[in-house]
């Protein structure tokens, strides 16, 4: 232990800083907590005293029991598990793609402006435009399901990759040039570090838009998932049942944003964006 | 001149190519799902005559418009709000952080229990409340993210509540709330498209639905390049509406970045 | 010291209401941060002196000595710990109507959306002048800091030193009873400087406006200044009132070098250096560690 003062402050500052900051958290988390319950209480509220048909909006309790009933079954599960299969497959396959073609268009400056108008006509056609056709080609078969998915998403990431090599500082590359770098360490160490927090916005909106096209081929188109049980639900009037489903999918968009911004996280720690948020 | 040139065979040159392999690779196509370029083409305007345009293509866009509007009001006005007051944003963050991560289309079941999906409440309330969180978030963080000295400025300066929220919060958070409303847009078309997709409607992606199940393909196909067009034509309108009304700050950012 | 004591001498007697020669009057401040969960931080221990109706004032001090605690205070954009800030005869409790504050950051306080003369007309609405009026007010204002020709860009769209102008216009068209500057040219270039501190003279004397300008840098103190107060270390107290009686019309070159500026110069410089080494009029004795005035984070 050194005994200047001068070392000592330092400690004792950030001390109080961190105390402060925790008794704020507590009180946002506790407001936040606050809040839930509020409308928790005030949707049980609307539908026990009849403000609401209880028809259309069962009692909270209702819906938490029909939830916790299915946790049971193995349908459940299965139809889980499919949704998240498909998500994961298809956003997957929509940031390989995404990467490598915004890498390649984004580097090379003829790529870039020979394709920049087809990208930006492509990139608004809406994906449900092709739910005929893959209701055509595949049916409720996974597939209709995946390439819906990858359509979606694969347009959100090769754009935010192509803005992301475009924004390489150019004093940095001139810099690394005039260190000799050859074009794989330019790659590796000037275009890779910028364009990564370009990526992990990709990876934050094609997680959620592949979500978004998951459920509806599985709500639309009826391929297998609990985007299916939901609309089966709905149409044999099985009410607490239908809003127990939504809130499942609901959790799973609030777990899929959770993943993106912990990964986000774990990526660029090193980020203004990202130790801003943290001190 | 020559740059002209050299813009338009920019711009001009894979679409070319795109569709010359379109035309040619289906020409001769006997699979009932790839008809030939050709006949698509010449099917459109058998299709898509004015009396289809106005049944099915008007109501479907003006659905869009209702509800998409409905949720900027709301979205920008809520989102004021909860950005304005640090109580009220940690009061609602889980809640909102929840209802944003439902995927839109789920609402469907859920509104057609309250209000049935034959006419047009169910569908523009779907269209309103799927396109409601981006702009509602986004007005949040654009409010909070304010510039301070800004908002001392007006203070020092004694602007009314109402001049303050008119003439500086608002234009502050407006960069934000256009990306969020470019999301909803995005969105809105989704759902458009999805709402008229449960029971027997009429609209335009009731109408292409309709095609497929009757097996009509090239028309199916033209309707599938009409939904394009107009994901095509409302991107553009929002583009040109962006840079008049936020002129200030796009301008503003390429002196910043040097350009 | 001479001054300051005669001067609060007699506006602390002076009743609130009556309206004296005096603009500007700190009685007695003191200000505590006291957030809770963190240390207390003493900014300003005490602070009492007045300014006259049309006079210079600059207020220079070490980093750190609380200058931007005080020019907040008195601009009612924080609130005292006790003491109080009086404009005009009245006590200041939020942001005073007969106070205009030009910040150091012109980039960020100027509202991008709007034009130039949009950015000068906005506080003139707020006051319900006509529009006519109006026009012809932000016209003159503009003409007085010389931007006639930029009146329709965006602030953005001009040099720092130009933004600065159109604040400094912003502010003047106001007509406030006193004009608070805060640093006002820490960001721009030693020209530039040169050309708006000579500017701040010239509208001083033109429109006889009360200034209070404070500043980290020594030489734009004296030279703008008719008084320069020196601030101490934090927690701050004054270390002395210096009175600037160099001739009236001031110009860079033969101001600068006359031997009466180099004293003044000089002695504001020892001032300040002996606020550093924690040297203060309340506390002759040894000075307290370094370690116990942490610097704001």
């Amino acid at each position: 232990m050194s005994s200047t003062p001068a070392t000592l402050a330092p400690p004792a500052r950030s001390r109080a800083a961190n105390r402060s900051r925790r008794l704020r958290r507590s009180r946002d988390l506790w407001l936040g907590v606050t809040g839930v319950i509020l409308v928790l209480v005030g949707a049980e509220t609307l539908s026990r005293t009849g403000i609401v048909n209880p028809d259309f909006l069962p009692p909270v309790t209702e819906m938490y029991a029909a939830l916790f009933a299915m946790l049971g079954e193995g349908w459940f599960w299965e139809a889980l598990w499919l949704t998240v299969r498909g998500w994961a497959i298809g956003l997957a396959a929509a940031m390989a793609l995404g990467i490598v073609v915004g890498f390649v268009i984004g580097s090379i400056p003829f790529l870039r402006k020979f394709t920049s108008s087809t990208i930006e006509f492509l990139r608004p056609i809406p994906s449900v435009a092709l739910i005929p056709l893959v209701i055509l080609i595949f049916g409720t078969r996974p597939q209709s399901a995946f390439v819906l998915v990858l359509y979606a998403a694969f347009w959100q990431v090769l754009v935010q990759v192509l803005y992301g090599v475009a924004d390489v500082d150019p004093v940095a590359r001139d810099t690394a040039r005039s260190y000799q770098f050859g074009p794989i360490r330019i790659a590796r160490s000037v275009i890779y570090p910028t364009a990564l927090p370009y990526i992990m916005t990709a990876f934050k909106l094609g997680a959620a838009v592949a979500l978004i096209l998951e459920i509806t081929a599985e709500l639309v188109i009826g391929v297998d998932g609990l985007g299916r049980e939901l609309g089966i639900a709905q149409s044999s009037g099985a009410v607490p049942e239908t809003y127990a489903l939504v809130i499942v999918i609901g959790l799973i968009g609030v777990a899929v944003n959770l993943l993106a911004r912990f990964v986000e996280r774990k990526a660029l720690w090193w980020h203004p964006s990202v130790r801003s948020e943290q001190s | 001149m020559t740059r002209f040139l050299k813009a338009t065979g920019y711009a001009l040159g894979l679409p070319a190519i795109l569709l010359t392999a379109w035309w040619f690779g289906s020409a001769n196509s006997t699979n009932p799902f790839w008809p030939p370029l050709q006949t698509i083409l010449e099917t459109f305007p058998t299709t898509w005559t004015w009396d289809r345009i106005v049944g099915d293509v008007f109501p479907s866009l003006a659905r869009l418009g209702i509800g998409f509007g409905i949720a900027v009001v709301l979205g920008v006005a809520l989102g004021t709000a909860i950005g304005l007051s640090p109580t009220l944003r940690a009061l609602s963050e889980p809640v909102l952080e929840f209802f944003r991560a439902i995927p839109p289309p789920v609402l469907v079941p859920i509104i057609a229990l309250f209000a049935g999906y034959t006419g047009w409440l169910g569908k523009i309330v779907t269209i309103a409340l799927g396109c409601l969180w981006p702009i509602l978030l986004n007005t949040v963080e654009g409010v909070r993210g304010l510039e301070p000295v800004l908002g001392d400025t007006a203070k020092s300066y004694h602007l009314s509540p109402w001049r303050r929220l008119v003439f500086v919060i608002l234009p502050g958070a407006s960069p934000r709330i256009f990306a969020g409303a470019r999301q909803s847009l995005s969105i809105g078309v989704i759902l458009m498209v999805i709402s008229e997709l449960f029971g027997a409607n009429r609209g335009l992606g009731a109408a292409i639905v309709q095609f497929q199940r009757s097996f009509a393909i090239p028309q199916m196909w033209t309707g599938v390049i009409v939904l394009g067009l107009i994901g095509v034509l409302l991107a553009t309108v929002f583009k040109i509406v962006e840079n008049r009304m936020l002129a200030w700050y796009v301008g503003q950012r390429q002196i910043e970045r040097g350009v | 010291m001479s001054i300051t004591t005669l001067l609060s001498g007699r506006t602390a007697k002076a009743p609130a209401a009556a309206t004296t020669d005096v603009a500007l009057d700190l009685r007695n401040v003191q200000k505590t941060y006291d957030t809770p969960g963190r240390p207390q931080v003493e900014a300003i221990r005490h602070l009492d002196f007045g300014i006259r109706r049309g006079e210079l004032v600059c207020v220079v001090g070490p980093s750190g000595a609380g200058k931007t605690t005080l020019l907040r205070s008195i601009a009612g954009l924080l609130e005292l710990t006790s003491g109080e800030v009086v404009l005009d005869g009245e006590v200041v409790v939020g942001p005073p109507e007969g106070m205009a504050v030009v910040f150091q950051e012109y980039g960020r306080s100027l509202f991008p959306w709007m034009t130039v003369r949009q950015n000068i007309e906005l506080p003139l609405k707020e006051k319900g002048i006509a529009k006519a009026e109006r026009r012809a007010k932000v016209d003159r204002a503009l003409e007085e800091v010389g931007l006639t020709e930029a009146s329709e860009q965006h602030p953005w769209q001009l040099s720092g030193g130009m933004q600065q102008r159109v604040a400094i216009a912003r502010a003047i068209a106001f007509q406030p009873s006193v004009l608070l500057m805060d640093e006002p040219f820490a960001a721009v270039d030693a020209q530039t400087r040169a050309e708006l501190e000579d500017l701040v003279r010239k509208l001083w004397k033109d429109l006889g406006v009360t200034v209070l300008f404070v500043t980290h840098d020594i030489d734009e103190a004296v030279y703008l200044g008719e008084r320069v107060i020196v601030l101490s270390n934090r927690p701050t107290v004054l270390m002395e009132d210096v009175r600037v009686n160099l001739p009236a019309d001031r110009d860079q070159l033969t101001t600068r070098s006359d031997p009466h500026f180099g004293e003044l110069r000089g002695h504001v410089y020892e001032l300040i250096q002996r606020a550093k080494r924690g040297d203060r009029p309340d506390a002759p004795a040894a000075p307290p560690a370094a370690a116990s005035s942490p610097e704001e984070a």
